[in-house]
């Protein structure tokens, strides 16, 4: 507004004025073109290589090795774990971020840093953690043999690991929204007579729904994929514990390039599918949103 | 509501926030708690509404025990600092929540809320902007929602976080006055905080002035500024100036010499002399005045303030004088006296209250130290 009022009255001899902060013609397309190739040089390409290869030998081929039973199996057990590590997060983030961003206790600090343990160790040791912590050898394996329980090797290892690995996203993306949103929404709520849970519901769930949003379908991405930690507690049983990447990866090794591109395609379309989603919210939403960050 | 403070101390971690703190407000009265940052204003204030409990004391709602009940339990209206506006909610949702969310039993139909919604907001004069976001108003719109959502609960008492902070200056003065209306028509007990001595002195029907946790003077605007009872109200309250003196049979002296003050009754020794900038006469030729060389000279509306040296060991003083009056004098040396003046002993207790105040036994004054 100031910039219209101040240039209003020398609009015209101004035309030819640059403003400062403009780069040259030639600076800025450079700047496009570098990241441009950037992009479709690195990401672009590969996701294009992945879909030619599942279609070299024409859609039917694609579609019979999609309908091979393990990796039909596959598929479903994906769906299976991301469904409930998604909402355990989902309710874990939550809860972390309500109690960092609006409590004041010992042991926060602490607390922020364990946060993004998974994101500092490799997924690969993630891994390992459970197959110490229930593994044949550990002192819960004996106990865990003795009532038959199977956790290693079977779903209920690969939901621990891919919730392990993708716990830091809800709570990354809530924490600094929280802490900048403050109390006295909440507060405001309190005092107007609004319980716990009708201010959570009406007033933080709210202030927070983007963020909320964006996290889950980032934690989604990230439990869908996951290839590392996955690995160590599968065991790898065809047509039992292999994930879709577990899956790719043993297709490919076996020479069966269709078929492993043809999973790795449906990977990477619910990976476009979520993004796709991500974007059509923004804009479907747009003032909202701007409106959301701040008065 | 009468809202009592009995006896109130609050520590946060081991630093004392409040320290024995008792206040009564009358019923319907606009009260305005005015202290420095850090004084323990907004923490009393945040105690009486319940968003804090204190470590001791008791809060009164008429004759019953607040202190035990929730905040939600107290049936408060509170205006946040920086209004605290729920952004997804219109400006008709907004106003209606403290409604909505009652348990079914208490809570009025929907028309009904509508209704009463509708009423506030044209209380406040926004009537045509229910539908607004708190985004698209302006800060005075948004404070006057703010307010509107506070009184939709009809609150035992209306409680206000430093209302006007935010704004600019010519809003605030106009929400003021609008404020102090809404007020006389309403009748809500209100108290407010604010660091701002013009508006707590405009504003309220009494002040409490604060300072490092503990309440340093209650009364009426004329009151806190006629005759201040410590030195930090006097300093803090008003332009003032002080000079250390002494005591000697009755007679105020300055360095070597009397004034031509008497403080009579009063024990020979140190004390320091507070006056006001605009309560001193000129006096030609000085037989017992303070004199002092002009330092600065500044136009300020309808006076002059003049600064003066008295000498090296004393801070300067300033004194106002009508532009005639000013122009008239030597404008090196000004000789003067303070018409109205008060003396605090070392220890802060009041000394004397000299002319033309009566009755100096009669107030009591808190140390400043």
């Amino acid at each position: 507004m100031a910039l219209d009022t101040s240039s209003a009255p020398a609009a015209a001899p101004s035309k030819l004025v640059k403003a400062a902060t403009s780069e040259t013609r030639i600076a800025r397309l450079t700047l496009i073109a570098v990241a441009l190739g950037f992009v479709a040089l690195f990401l672009l390409l590969p996701l294009a290589t992945v879909f030619i290869e599942a279609f070299r030998k024409g859609p039917v081929e694609f579609a019979t090795a999609l309908r091979d039973p393990e990796t039909f199996s596959a598929i479903r057990l994906t769906l299976i774990v991301a469904v409930i590590a998604v909402p355990l997060n989902l309710v874990f983030g939550v809860a972390a971020a309500w109690a960092i961003a609006k409590f004041e206790f010992k042991g926060k600090a602490f607390l922020t840093t364990l946060i993004d343990l998974p994101f500092s160790v490799s997924p690969v040791i993630s891994g390992l953690v459970f197959v110490l912590l229930f593994g044949a050898n550990s002192a819960l394996g004996p106990f865990l043999q003795k009532y038959g329980i199977h956790i290693l090797f079977a779903v209920p290892g690969l939901v621990l690991a891919t919730v392990f690995v993708t716990f830091p996203f809800v709570a990354r993306e809530l924490i600094p929204l929280m802490q900048e949103q403050g109390t006295s929404d909440e507060e405001a709520a309190l005092s107007l007579g609004a319980t716990g849970w009708q201010t959570f519901w009406h007033v933080t769930l709210p202030n927070i729904k983007w963020g909320l949003l964006y996290g889950v379908l980032l934690c989604n991405a990230r439990a869908m994929g996951e290839f590392g930690a996955v690995s160590v507690v599968s065991g790898h049983i065809r047509g039992q514990t292999n994930t879709m990447p577990l899956q790719v990866e043993i297709l490919y090794n076996e020479y069966n390039f269709v078929a492993a591109f043809a999973v790795a395609a449906v990977l990477a379309l619910l990976a476009l599918v979520t993004l796709v989603l991500k974007t059509a919210l923004e804009l479907r939403y747009s003032d909202e949103i701007a409106a959301s960050r701040r008065h | 509501m009468e809202v009592r403070v009995q006896n109130i101390r609050k520590e946060f971690g081991r630093f004392p926030a409040l320290d024995d703190v008792s206040l009564d407000i009358r019923s319907g009265e606009l009260i305005a708690l005015l202290g420095p940052s850090g004084s323990g204003k907004t923490t009393l204030l945040r105690l009486i509404a319940g968003l804090e409990s204190p470590t001791e004391g008791t809060v009164f709602f008429g004759a019953e025990d607040a202190s035990r009940k929730s905040v939600q339990q107290r049936n408060i209206g509170f205006v946040f600092q920086h209004y605290a506006l729920f952004r997804h909610m219109t400006v008709l949702d907004n106003v209606s929540f403290g409604l909505k969310v009652r348990p079914s039993s208490r809570r009025p139909p929907a028309a009904e809320i509508r209704r009463r919604a509708l009423d506030l907001i044209e209380l406040v004069q926004l009537s045509g902007l229910e539908k607004r976001y708190p985004a698209q108003l302006s800060g005075g719109q948004r404070q006057r929602v703010a307010l509107a959502r506070a009184m939709a609960v009809e609150p035992n008492v209306l409680l206000l976080d430093e209302p006007f902070g935010a704004l600019d200056a010519q809003v605030r003065k106009e929400l003021r006055k609008w404020l102090r209306e809404i007020h006389d028509r309403t009748g809500h007990t209100t108290v407010f905080v604010t660091h701002d001595q013009e508006e707590a002195l405009e504003l309220a029907d009494r002040v409490v002035v604060m300072s490092k946790g503990a309440i340093e003077q209650v009364g009426t605007p004329d009151d806190i500024y006629d005759h201040p009872v410590s030195p930090f109200v006097y300093g803090f309250i008003g332009e003032s100036n002080c000079l250390n003196v002494t005591l000697s049979s009755g007679e105020i002296w300055f360095e070597d010499r009397p004034i031509g003050l008497r403080a009579a009754n009063e024990p020979d020794g140190a004390a320091t002399l507070y006056f006001r900038p605009h309560d001193i006469e000129l006096i030609d030729g000085c037989g017992g005045c303070l004199a002092g060389l002009v330092t600065a000279s500044r136009r300020v509306a309808g006076t002059r303030h003049l600064e003066l040296d008295l000498g090296k060991t004393h801070p300067s003083v300033e004194i106002e004088l009508p532009p005639e009056r000013a122009s008239s004098t030597d404008h090196t040396r000004v000789a003067f006296r303070p018409t109205k003046f008060k003396l605090f002993r070392k220890d802060g207790d009041v000394a004397a209250i000299p002319r033309p105040v009566a009755s100096p036994a009669a107030e009591l004054a808190r140390t400043g130290t």
